[in-house]
């Protein structure tokens, strides 16, 4: 029986990513997601894997991409401005399908911003950051449980997928120190001798490339076999949960952190006599739009919480359309969500 | 006649690693003859099976489809760093980093200086052309003083736009590197020279010994706007006086 540990945020991350069987991890240092990499330069040498310090967030997605193409499982970790120089790999890795899982511990930004945690990369995980038609999966911890949790998953749809997978957490969610079950290893493995590049003995010469200048087998039908893939994942791969939305009249929309906090806003409204209920997206990419509709159809009223201006607003914008009055709270700049702030925007509702 | 025949002893072939289609290169330009240096080199000691080869963005950014062995694309300038994730999960294979100028000291400098600082046991073959070919002839950090290239009409200003950067020397301040040499490719006796800098460049991965590095210095007549004995004859006065021929490093 397995024994509950207390461990932090970004230390639990980088556990599960062993436990997931990574064995190659390339990082540059960034705040506040430093203890992720402090512990695989520790650990990786004691499970035989290899930790290596960039020269920068660009050579370490970079890398991340070599080691993929050659079939290592590979990780790559920073916080909001590192992963802005690590578009550019990302959307090569998704443009010669490479799979890989990079962490995102989110900031206050835009620009050098500030070091505690932040929800304002939304629009950068899911719509593509980098250029080109493309995808990640991107899932959303609110809970270091689920950071771990989330980081075996990360690795196996990854492979499942030859995708890069996000996770999309936040810089206090990665210093917060809680007890978890540390997960299990993944059981499935995936052969991926079909197309990795690793000397061509005894078979044709590979390519991994994502550059196509002639029309006929050209980008576009790279870009289609693409859409089928994420068509593909937005049918199986959705994920969230609900909490007290079963009876609930008004109903609270979050992700991550401030899911945690409307999770104590429902349980005070509740206490008061108020219906409501939190839907909390754990993939953001796919978004559960038709989740969203059919539990949210027939609320009075939902309220969209963030650590943002507002940007997976937007995406529940496009799920309830005018179907119901939609409000948004949110705070910028790494100001976490208040649970007074939820009820009162509630209540005034209410009144 | 037929005895004759029998007895007599091939001298020359065309390498196994070198696919047999025409190449997309210019005539004049050295990128073949330099492909073929390192396909004769990778059949010499036996590992076309075990190799890998990191495109570069530039004119040799379709280098895969002349090379039969496994090709791998990297961003402009990434190439090492590419090279080092392929060498860290498969050790014992043969990891070769192909770069142009821009690609290798403008826009991937630092991945090029900290690759080799890590003395990853990767092999870069550096084409110095001194311009940028692929997007028609600006001005790359290895243009001569006074070039006139798209980006420099009047001539390359060393007060604007600095004195072109000597790779090997940049890299020989380091530490970790086994081997640095530069070539040049402008005439069949300096091609022979630069077969057995590429040939040592190559066994010293196999054989496990650290980063190793060759610089070509080659022909972009179209580019430079000249014939192609022009271009050759300009490779071996213009650019041999500012980048000394040589080993710099052979450990």
């Amino acid at each position: 029986m397995a024994e509950p540990v207390l461990m932090r945020g970004n230390e639990a991350i980088a556990e599960a990513a062993i436990i997931a069987g990574c064995r190659y991890y390339f990082a540059y240092p960034i705040t506040p997601q430093n203890e992720i990499a402090a512990y695989m330069a520790r650990r990786m040498p004691e499970v035989g894997g290899t930790f290596l310090q960039a020269e920068s967030e660009i050579a370490s997605i970079n890398m991340v991409l070599g080691a993929a193409a050659a079939g290592g499982r590979c990780m790559t970790s920073s916080s909001s401005p590192g992963i802005s120089l690590k578009q550019e790999g990302l959307s090569y890795m998704a443009g010669t399908e490479l799979p890989g899982v990079v962490v995102n511990m989110m900031r206050g930004g835009p620009g050098l911003g500030n070091i505690a945690g932040a929800q304002g990369d939304y629009f950068q995980a899911t719509k593509g950051g980098g250029h080109g038609d493309y995808h990640m999966i991107v899932l959303a911890p609110a809970s270091v449980q689920e950071l771990a949790d989330l980081t075996v998953d990360a690795f196996d749809l990854s492979d499942r997928y030859r995708i890069v997978t996000m996770i999309l957490g936040d810089g206090f969610l990665g210093q917060m120190s809680e007890s978890l079950l540390l997960p299990e290893p993944p059981k499935k493995r995936y052969d991926k001798s079909s197309w990795i590049l690793d000397g061509a003995a005894g078979r044709e010469p590979r390519t991994i490339a994502s550059l196509r200048l002639k029309p006929e087998n050209g980008v576009e039908q790279i870009n289609l076999r693409l859409q089928e893939k994420y068509r593909k994942i937005e049918a199986k791969e959705i994920r969230l949960e609900c909490y007290q939305c079963q009876d609930a009249e008004v109903l609270l929309v979050a992700f991550g952190l401030a899911a945690r906090v409307c999770k104590a806003a429902v349980n005070q409204l509740r206490s008061g006599g108020v219906r409501a209920g939190l839907f909390r997206p754990i993939t953001l990419w796919p978004f559960p739009y038709r989740e969203l509709l059919q539990r949210a159809g027939r609320m009075k009223k939902v309220l969209v919480v963030e650590m943002n201006a507002g940007q997976m607003l937007e995406d529940v914008r496009l799920a309830l359309g005018d179907k119901v009055p939609i409000e948004f709270y949110g705070r910028m700049g790494a100001m976490l969500v208040e649970v007074e702030e939820i009820i009162k925007r509630i209540e005034n509702h209410e009144k | 006649m037929r005895s004759e025949a029998a007895e007599a002893k091939r001298v020359y072939s065309r390498p196994e690693t070198l696919v047999d289609i025409p190449t997309h290169y210019c005539p004049g330009c050295g990128h073949g003859i330099i492909h073929k240096l390192m396909a004769q080199v990778i059949d010499e000691l036996g590992v076309r099976e075990t190799t890998i080869v990191i495109a570069p963005v530039g004119c040799a950014v379709l280098i895969y489809n002349y090379i039969n062995a496994d090709g791998l694309e990297a961003a402009h300038g990434r190439a090492p760093a590419v090279a080092t994730g392929v060498k860290r999960v498969l050790p014992d294979r043969l990891v070769i980093s192909y770069q142009g100028d821009g690609d290798l000291l403008a826009i991937g400098t630092a991945e090029t200086v900290h690759a080799a600082n890590r003395g990853e046991n990767i092999t870069v073959l550096f084409v110095n052309n001194a311009i940028y070919g692929m997007t028609g002839g600006q001005m790359a950090p290895t243009s001569l003083a006074g070039q006139k290239t798209k980006t420099s009409p009047y001539g390359r200003n060393p007060a604007e736009a600095g004195m072109p950067i000597r790779a090997c020397e940049l890299l020989n301040t380091l530490e970790a590197p086994v081997f640095i040499e530069r070539c040049s490719v402008h005439d069949v006796p300096h091609i022979l020279k630069a077969k057995r800098a590429t040939k040592k460049a190559i066994e010293n991965q196999v054989k496990g010994r650290g980063f190793s590095f060759v610089e070509f210095l080659s022909m972009c007549p179209t580019n430079w706007g000249m014939s192609s004995q022009a271009a050759a004859d300009w490779v071996g006065s213009e650019m041999v006086s500012y980048y000394p021929l040589g080993n710099f490093r052979d450990r």
